[in-house]
């Protein structure tokens, strides 16, 4: 082979190679959409954007024979200006009755600010069984320069939770997300 | 098996017809020799091991004792932080890049690499990005310190971030570039420029497992160079890949960094294992054992390594199913690891074995590479690595395939090449003490880290609970120890460039090496052009065991 023919295949190959290597940069964004079309089969356990939205209120029938314990936990993002705090800490309630917990927040500037409340449930599993009939988490809340919310949450806890859990933790974190909003 | 005669500067009468290197300063910033680039490597990976090194001794510094001492916790966790970016991406890959530079060509018979223009530029993209990655030390913020896998939210931190992250973020574009030029110019140098006489299955392990690695980084790199991409835009161009308030998950980030991260640990021991089965056949003065087994194990170690990467995040609440699957998956990778441990075993096995202080490094890293290798698979049980995780259970293990097996083999393929590249025989004597003071120390350093990390002394912090603090110091003193025994080996290097021991070394520099590999039926020093025309026969006693 002459060392003409080399230099032509060496050029072919790099360029080939460096097709595979755009492609590669291509497969890295293309793993967001992939990891999101994964996470939706059932038997991956997570937290979906169904499970966020609004819950029909059915009629459970009440399981008075255990008490289940719910803490309520509010945090905000870095430093989203506000304040947040639920009415009350904790709660114990019957697997399929009722509740509303009411959840204060108000905006610390002068501006109009719009944030995001996400939900996290600690042990994960519970959030299939913890039904939420009315939330601030559903949507985007916007808040007028100061304003200061009283946001319910009404939720009830499917009986069909399985017995060991007794203890259950609800955090909300508010997420200021006004500079992306606007962007939309 | 010899017989191959060399060719000495020639008579070639083509295009070229300066053969000598170019004189001065400039010789050095714009040669396309293979030889010289390969130098500039394994120098500039050599000081960065210093680097790298320095920040590791101020950890221990701090570490020596409970309490802050020297330096505060921001500044510690830059040190963290950078000791590894510089060490992985700064010593162990470029060293390697500089030896396949060095070697393969002359392993398989090719006058200089396919693309050598590209290989210049490859080596200038390196110092580029590390010293753009290293002007983060001189920012009042601070360099980055959320860790070297920058998970994200904290790596988005105003807190921890300064204003670092976008000159990491583009000194990993640069280093990414740079890697995946010197992979496409290695593949092309392999598969086009091979001696005609010499098929795959002749090559030496050493260039097999090079191609593997180049594949790796082709295929890794670029999905590292997105992924922190994908953390620039979350915070300045208001994307939400990683953003949980705009519909993202930063766990999405360890998926995708560790699809790149598994790789890359092997993109590291990879080429050590190359190393590691061409020196010790030469001092076992036997053919490798299983030439053919060691080539399918790189070649599944490879394909593994793509699909096991969320054992390094068991603890990020994965499905059962998940945590199922990449446990069972990672131990698989224990197979064709095995195959490799027990075929260098055997390689020894009745050998007429002499321990130079390259085989002395060699055969450090079989025995403390498995012990590395075992805590890996102690961690691989993801009911287990509930415990180790993020604890100095992991530092332990990662340092032990990492410092004993990259690091040693590293040492032990300066030693091996030094006599044939600069013509000079090391010091033996000195050598032997540097690998001596090296395997001692080493263990000192690493092992009660072990026992740290079980006792629950989590990582990356600069101070900790006082009943860590025996071992820590023990850990510290054996770092100390360690890093000043590395002056040993830069005083040998620059000694043997030099003039050495004065001693004339061979054509085989090793008894018997010129059986194994072309690179031996050189003269010493290595002529600054060689292979103008392929050697028409090629040793084959290393294939042996296949043929």
């Amino acid at each position: 082979m002459s060392e003409e023919d080399v230099s032509k295949k060496n050029t072919k190959l790099a360029r080939i190679l460096l097709l595979v290597a755009v492609g590669m940069f291509g497969f890295g964004y293309a793993l967001v959409p992939i990891y999101d079309v994964l996470c939706e089969w059932k038997w991956i356990e997570r937290d979906r954007p169904d499970d966020i939205k609004k819950a029909p209120e059915v009629a459970y029938k009440v399981d008075m024979s255990r008490e289940i314990t719910i803490e309520f936990m509010t945090t905000l993002n870095e430093s989203t200006p506000m304040e947040f705090r639920s009415e009350k800490k904790q709660l114990k309630v019957h697997p399929g009755e009722y509740h509303t917990v009411n959840y204060y927040a108000e905006n610390k500037t002068d501006k109009v600010m719009i944030a995001r409340a996400i939900a996290s449930f600690s042990p994960a599993v519970i959030s299939s069984f913890f039904e939420k009939i009315q939330c601030f988490c559903f949507d985007e809340q916007t808040f007028k320069p100061r304003e200061a919310k009283t946001m319910p949450m009404r939720f009830v806890i499917n009986p069909e939770l399985p017995e060991q859990y007794k203890t259950i933790t609800l955090s909300y974190t508010f997420f200021d997300n006004t500079e992306k909003s606007v962007k939309k | 098996m010899s017989a191959v005669v060399a060719e000495h500067d020639d008579h070639h009468a083509d295009e070229h017809h300066d053969h000598g290197p170019a004189k001065g300063l400039l010789r050095w910033i714009i040669t396309t020799n293979h030889k010289d680039i390969g130098t500039l490597y394994l120098l500039f990976a050599l000081a960065m091991f210093f680097v790298g090194g320095a920040m590791a001794m101020v950890i221990r510094a701090e570490l020596f004792e409970p309490g802050l001492q020297f330096v505060d916790p921001a500044f510690f966790n830059s040190m963290t932080t950078m000791h590894a970016l510089v060490m992985v991406f700064g010593a162990v890959m470029p060293a390697f890049v500089g030896l396949a530079n060095w070697q393969i060509p002359m392993m398989i018979g090719a006058p200089d690499m396919a693309l050598p223009r590209m290989n210049n530029m490859s080596f200038w993209l390196l110092v580029a990005g590390v010293l753009l990655l290293a002007s983060t030390l001189l920012m009042e913020t601070g360099a980055p310190n959320a860790g070297w896998t920058f998970y994200p939210p904290l790596v988005l931190q105003p807190i921890t971030v300064g204003k670092a992250l976008p000159f990491a973020v583009f000194a990993v574009h640069l280093l990414g570039i740079s890697s995946i030029m010197g992979a496409i110019n290695i593949i092309a140098t392999i598969f086009n420029m091979r001696a005609p006489s010499m098929k795959m299955m002749d090559m030496p392990l050493f260039v097999w497992t090079w191609l593997i690695t180049a594949f790796l980084l082709i295929a890794v790199m670029p999905v590292f160079a997105g992924a922190v991409t994908m953390l620039l835009t979350d915070k300045f161009f208001h994307t939400s890949f990683f953003n949980a308030a705009g519909g993202g998950d930063p766990v999405l980030y360890q998926h995708i960094f560790w699809f790149f991260g598994h790789p890359e640990v092997y993109i590291m021991i990879l080429p050590t294992f190359g190393v590691a089965s061409t020196i010790i056949p030469v001092f076992a003065r036997k053919p490798l054992f299983g030439y053919a087994s060691m080539v399918w194990a790189t070649g599944s170690i490879a394909f593994f390594s793509f699909i096991v990467w969320a054992h390094h995040m068991f603890t990020v609440g994965m499905p059962m199913a998940g945590e199922l699957y990449f446990m069972y998956a990672t131990m698989i990778i224990a197979v064709p690891t095995g195959v490799k441990v027990f075929n260098w075993t055997a390689t020894m096995w009745k050998g007429a074995m002499t321990f130079e202080t390259p085989m002395l490094f060699s055969i450090a890293f079989v025995v403390l590479f498995t012990m590395g290798g075992l805590t890996g698979l102690m961690m691989a049980l993801a009911p287990l690595d509930f415990q180790y995780h993020d604890t100095y259970f992991i530092v332990a293990h990662f340092h032990y395939t990492l410092v004993p097996a990259s690091i040693f083999i590293l040492m032990a393929a300066g030693y091996f090449w030094l006599p044939k590249w600069t013509g000079h025989m090391y010091n033996e004597k000195i050598g032997q003490l540097h690998f001596w003071l090296s395997a001692i120390s080493v263990n000192i350093l690493f092992f009660p880290q072990h026992f740290l990390g079980l006792a629950g002394m989590p990582r990356r912090i600069p101070d900790y609970a006082i009943q860590f603090a025996d071992w820590n110091m023990v850990s510290s003193i054996g770092g100390f120890i360690f890093g000043l025994s590395q002056l040993l080996f830069l005083y040998i290097v620059i000694d043997t460039i030099r003039g050495g021991t004065g001693e004339k070394v061979t054509a085989e520099v090793w008894e018997g090496s010129s059986n194994h590999s072309l690179e031996w039926t050189l003269p010493s020093p290595v002529p600054y052009h060689t292979w103008t025309t392929p050697p028409t026969v090629v040793p084959t006693e290393h294939v042996l065991d296949s043929h």
